[in-house]
């Protein structure tokens, strides 16, 4: 009995294991391998961004980091003494450590300094022997060699913050950096890549044992943009120490080839985590390094503006190139008197010489008989009050009103008043920069509407793969020849006609030549008193009231292929402050010509063959 | 000794006595040792050090021990029977008061040179002395509700003892063999039940004396996903580790949750689950034959043996034997709760092995004094 009860409970052992080991197998068997195996990602190497000769605007670098595994370093203070002996460590570099290895387990290694030079690290390395525990790692981190100069256009990256997770793991880990503005930002999804992944196997106490598998991912596409860093250097320069903005354009393509302003900062420092003291200085900085002002500046286009006003009058068949104009320095309308730049006026003018010397009775003559409507209308047609769409983020649109948007925003009608000073660009009125290169551009192609872009990539997919490599073709804007000529002919007298307001910033090589519209858009209105006075000389000013100067412009004036436009904030006047700018620019802008046909389709080509890295 | 009981003829030579030892049984007993080295060589990942060797070396001069065991008179193990149990308890009572304390329990005696766990040893004693008892019994005496007073006695003073240690898988087995015994000496079923009875009311005064880290393991076994980090663990990767390793098992040496050190105490109580996560289903069944082996001898042995003593002496070992085996086995495979009970000649461990080798070694003294006759009557005191 005893014997025949002991089998029976022998064999409900035997059930229990069946019951275990063959019907709750796969259960179990998943069980242990979730035990055992961690998988850890391998973030990708983040593709390279390269202007269009194939330079390098943004690249990795290996960020050489010393760390300390607890386990192996017998007295982690000594050894951090060891360390500080050669390399620098701060107090709050030893404290850090010694939380870390309180709260990690002991075979975790601890980053003790990053960022190490190598001199840092080979003195670490040759006096190893006496560093028990401390190993060095290697990592990758965001370059930027053109650093200040190119920050708008390559913009940053830095670490990922909670509501910029969109489930791709490779965001969460804890190293990842993500793009926060530029290029970086709006083709991040590209230069990121794909994240590979390694299998280890762990033991309970989360130890690796060894490495069950490994996925490389794939490293993120190279990105060509259509930048010449060489003329983004050049323009960067060229404005220095001002507070300004540059844009040149390829009128052919749309192509940006430089978009500058200053001050800048430099985006390296984002990388490595910027310290609070430069951010705050950054943030509380009056002349706002962090905006773009060339796409996120506002201003009033001014006398750049002119020619929107000039073709309304064209095309609606409301004046002319010969519709004449008396300048007496003044008009009165109602009970108020509007004046000229220029006091005691220009005389007899007709549109072209109206555009030359900027003569603002003129304009305000044509505006009044155009009336706003209709200049709102052809000023939109090139790029006035909307987005110019090019691949950035933080792209302002301006402002075109008309009537409607008067009574829209201050429930009171549009005043005549209004359509004048609209008329010379000033009031309502307000661009970016990078729109008045494109209304530059859209004239200076014959009244095709170009649009700018920094990279093909969005170009290529909006049409068909690969489609794009003769590069886009712009839809026309329905413009008369014979009006355009009236404007390009004007522009062109500004520029080379004696008495026309940027002819001292001429280009004296005739093949070079450039057209422009200077403008000097008003921060604040002139009282009476200043005028007879005479105080409102800019030099007499404080620097926040002076005009801003403004210049657009087109080269070769036969040929048109380039198109640049350049505000300097309170910088005085257009004329003698930026046509001079421009002047430079666009000289080395043609200077440079020869070398640029074609490269960025073959460049293109062979990045992504070769996918970067 | 023998003589001052009036035992005297059938004297075997020692020729004979080696002839009739059970040399199958040490066989399967041998084997069974070494599917426990070669565990152990896997615990700790592929060396000999530090159980495998020294499981050997145990097992060897275990096995000159139950040898000599096996050898001697049967008669003798009578007489020496209460004299046993006596130091036993004397020694159980000593843990109490110089008792020191390891693995949250009073279980060693230090005895300067060597420590013993007076807990084993009472394993034996008390087989013994039980045998001992109703050997001195008539059928019809045994039935006696009387009788049963001293044979509880036995088995609860011990019982209390090691209870206090605490130790409740001693306890356990201790009542568990006793009950077998007490039920092949004769006692009637329905005294059985009467004290089962009694027993499961006495379970909410038990509960009582249960310590804190006992109750949790109760609790545990009731719902092991309760806190599985915590108490319940250890059941739930025994039980991954034996339902992952499958049918085949996953090899030797290559158990996952054994060598990545998920599975815990995989050298001692949870050795069966690491060989299972290894060899699978098969393996565990393998071991669980050669048990079943072992028992099947044991039966025999006990079936053959002429006095009523040597036979109580072999089912009380068998009983102790299948008792460990149960219970571990039971407890890794989620079965009952975690008591704290080693896989005999596999675990990591002497005591065990000393307790398993010495009960052996009785069993094949029964064997090998199988035809002795002791009158029953004279074995009254």
């Amino acid at each position: 009995m005893l014997a025949g009860g002991q089998f029976l409970l022998l064999s409900s052992l035997v059930g229990r294991l069946y019951y275990l080991q063959v019907l709750q197998s796969d259960r179990y068997a998943m069980l242990a391998d979730e035990n055992r195996i961690n998988i850890k990602l391998l973030p990708p190497p983040r593709g390279r961004i390269l202007d269009r000769h194939g330079e390098a605007l943004a690249t990795n670098r290996l960020n050489y980091r010393v760390a300390l595994v607890s386990e192996h370093a017998k007295d982690i203070t000594a050894t951090l003494d060891a360390l500080a002996s050669l390399i620098p460590l701060s107090k709050r570099d030893y404290q850090r450590v010694l939380r870390d290895a309180r709260r990690k387990r002991d075979f975790v290694p601890i980053t003790v300094r990053e960022n190490l030079t190598w001199s840092e690290v080979s003195r670490i390395e040759v006096n190893a022997p006496d560093l028990a525990g401390v190993v060095i790692e290697v990592g990758q981190t965001r370059y930027y060699p053109l650093g200040a100069t190119a920050v708008y256009i390559t913009g940053y990256v830095a670490a990922v913050s909670e509501d910029e997770l969109t489930g791709d793991p490779l965001l969460a880990l804890p190293d990842s950096r993500i793009g926060k503005s530029g290029v970086e930002k709006i083709y991040d999804l590209a230069l990121r890549g794909k994240a590979g992944n390694s299998q280890v196997e762990v033991n309970a106490y989360g130890r690796v044992i060894r490495e069950l598998e490994r996925n490389e991912g794939q490293p993120g596409d190279a990105l060509v943009l259509t930048l010449d860093a060489g003329l983004q250097r050049y323009v960067s320069a060229r404005i220095a120490g001002q507070i300004a903005s540059a844009v040149v354009l390829d009128i052919h393509t749309g192509d940006v080839l430089a978009l500058a302003s200053s001050p800048s900062y430099d985006p390296n420092l984002f990388t490595k985590g910027i310290s609070t003291e430069d951010w705050n200085a950054l943030l509380n900085n009056p002349y706002k390094p962090l905006i773009s002002k060339a796409i996120s500046g506002q201003y009033p286009p001014g006398s750049t503006f002119k020619m929107m006003v000039a073709l309304a009058a064209l095309e609606g068949g409301i004046a002319g190139r010969s519709h004449e104009v008396t300048c007496r320095g003044e008009v009165d309308l109602g009970n108020r008197t509007f004046h000229c730049w220029k006091r005691g006026g220009h005389g007899k003018m007709t549109m072209v010489k109206a555009l030359e010397q900027s003569c603002d009775v003129y304009f305000y003559d044509i505006a009044l008989r155009v009336g706003i409507n209709r200049i709102a209308k052809m000023a939109r047609r090139f790029g006035f009050g909307e987005l110019a769409n090019i691949d950035l983020y933080g792209e302002r649109p301006g402002l075109m009103p008309d009537r409607d948007w008067k009574l829209a925003n201050y429930e009171v009608a549009w005043q005549k008043g209004e359509t004048l000073v609209a008329g010379i660009g000033q009031g309502f009125v307000q661009a970016t920069p990078l729109q008045l290169a494109v209304m530059a551009a859209r004239i200076a192609s014959g009244g095709t509407a170009v649009t700018p872009h920094l990279s093909r990539r969005a170009l290529r997919r909006a049409t068909e793969d690969g489609a794009a490599e003769t590069g886009p073709v712009f839809e026309s804007l329905g413009l008369s020849p014979a009006s355009l000529d009236v404007i390009v002919e004007g522009m062109t007298r500004v520029v080379n006609n004696v008495r026309g307001t940027a002819y001292r910033a001429r280009i004296d090589e005739s093949e070079l030549a450039m057209a422009g519209k200077t403008g000097t858009s008003q921060v604040r209105n002139i009282s009476k008193s200043e005028r007879k006075t005479g105080v409102f000389k800019n030099a007499q000013r404080p620097w926040e009231e002076r005009d801003h100067a403004l210049f657009v412009a087109f080269a070769p004036i036969d040929d048109p292929r380039y198109s640049i436009s350049i505000v300097v904030e309170h910088g005085g006047s257009g004329s003698s402050v930026a046509a001079p700018i421009a002047r430079d620019i666009l000289r080395e802008t043609q200077r440079r010509d020869p070398a640029r046909d074609g490269s960025l389709d073959r460049l293109a080509a062979v990045a992504n063959n070769s996918n970067g890295g | 000794m023998a003589k001052s009981l009036g035992i005297q003829h059938h004297q075997i030579s020692l020729g004979q006595k080696l002839r009739r030892i059970t040399w199958g049984l040490i066989l399967v007993l041998t084997v069974t040792a070494m599917v426990g080295v070669a565990m152990l060589y896997s615990a700790a990942n592929g060396n000999f050090d530090p159980w495998a060797s020294r499981q050997a070396i145990r097992y060897g001069a275990g096995l000159v021990m139950m040898i000599g065991i096996a050898l001697i008179d049967i008669r003798i193990l009578l007489s020496w029977a209460y004299g046993i149990y006596g130091v036993a308890l004397a020694m159980l009572a000593l843990v109490e008061i110089m008792g020191i304390t390891g693995m949250g329990a009073q279980r060693w005696i230090n005895l300067g040179f060597f420590q013993i766990q007076p807990s084993e040893m009472m394993k034996v004693a008390l087989v013994l002395a039980l045998a001992r008892y109703y050997h001195g019994l008539s059928l019809e005496d045994c039935r006696r509700f009387r009788a049963l007073v001293a044979p509880l006695l036995l088995v609860l003073a011990p019982a209390a003892l090691v209870l206090r240690q605490p130790d409740l898988g001693t306890a356990i087995m201790l009542m568990l063999t006793s009950a077998a015994l007490l039920l092949a000496a004769g006692v009637r079923l329905r005294i059985f039940a009467a004290i089962a009875v009694a027993g499961l009311a006495a379970v909410p005064v038990a509960w009582q004396f249960l310590r804190d880290y006992q109750k949790e393991r109760i609790f545990t076994f009731l719902d092991p996903e309760r806190d599985p980090l915590g108490a319940g663990y250890q059941i739930l990767q025994s039980k991954i580790a034996l339902g992952s390793g499958g049918l085949l098992g996953k090899g030797f040496l290559n158990g996952t949750q054994s060598h990545l050190s998920f599975l815990p105490e995989r050298q001692t109580d949870f050795i069966f689950t690491m060989l299972a996560e290894e060899f699978g289903l098969m393996g565990g069944l393998t071991l669980l034959a050669l048990y079943t082996l072992i028992l099947i001898y044991g039966f025999i042995i006990g079936l053959g043996a002429k006095s009523q003593f040597a036979r109580l002496v072999a089912t009380g070992v068998t009983a102790t034997f299948f008792i460990y085996v149960f219970i571990n086995i039971a407890m890794v495979t989620g079965l009952i709760p975690v008591v704290g009970v080693p896989l005999p000649m596999v675990s990591y461990g002497g005591t065990a092995m000393v307790t398993i080798m010495v009960g052996v070694g009785l069993l094949m003294s029964v064997y090998v004094h199988r035809d002795v006759e002791i009158p029953r009557r004279a074995s009254l005191v």
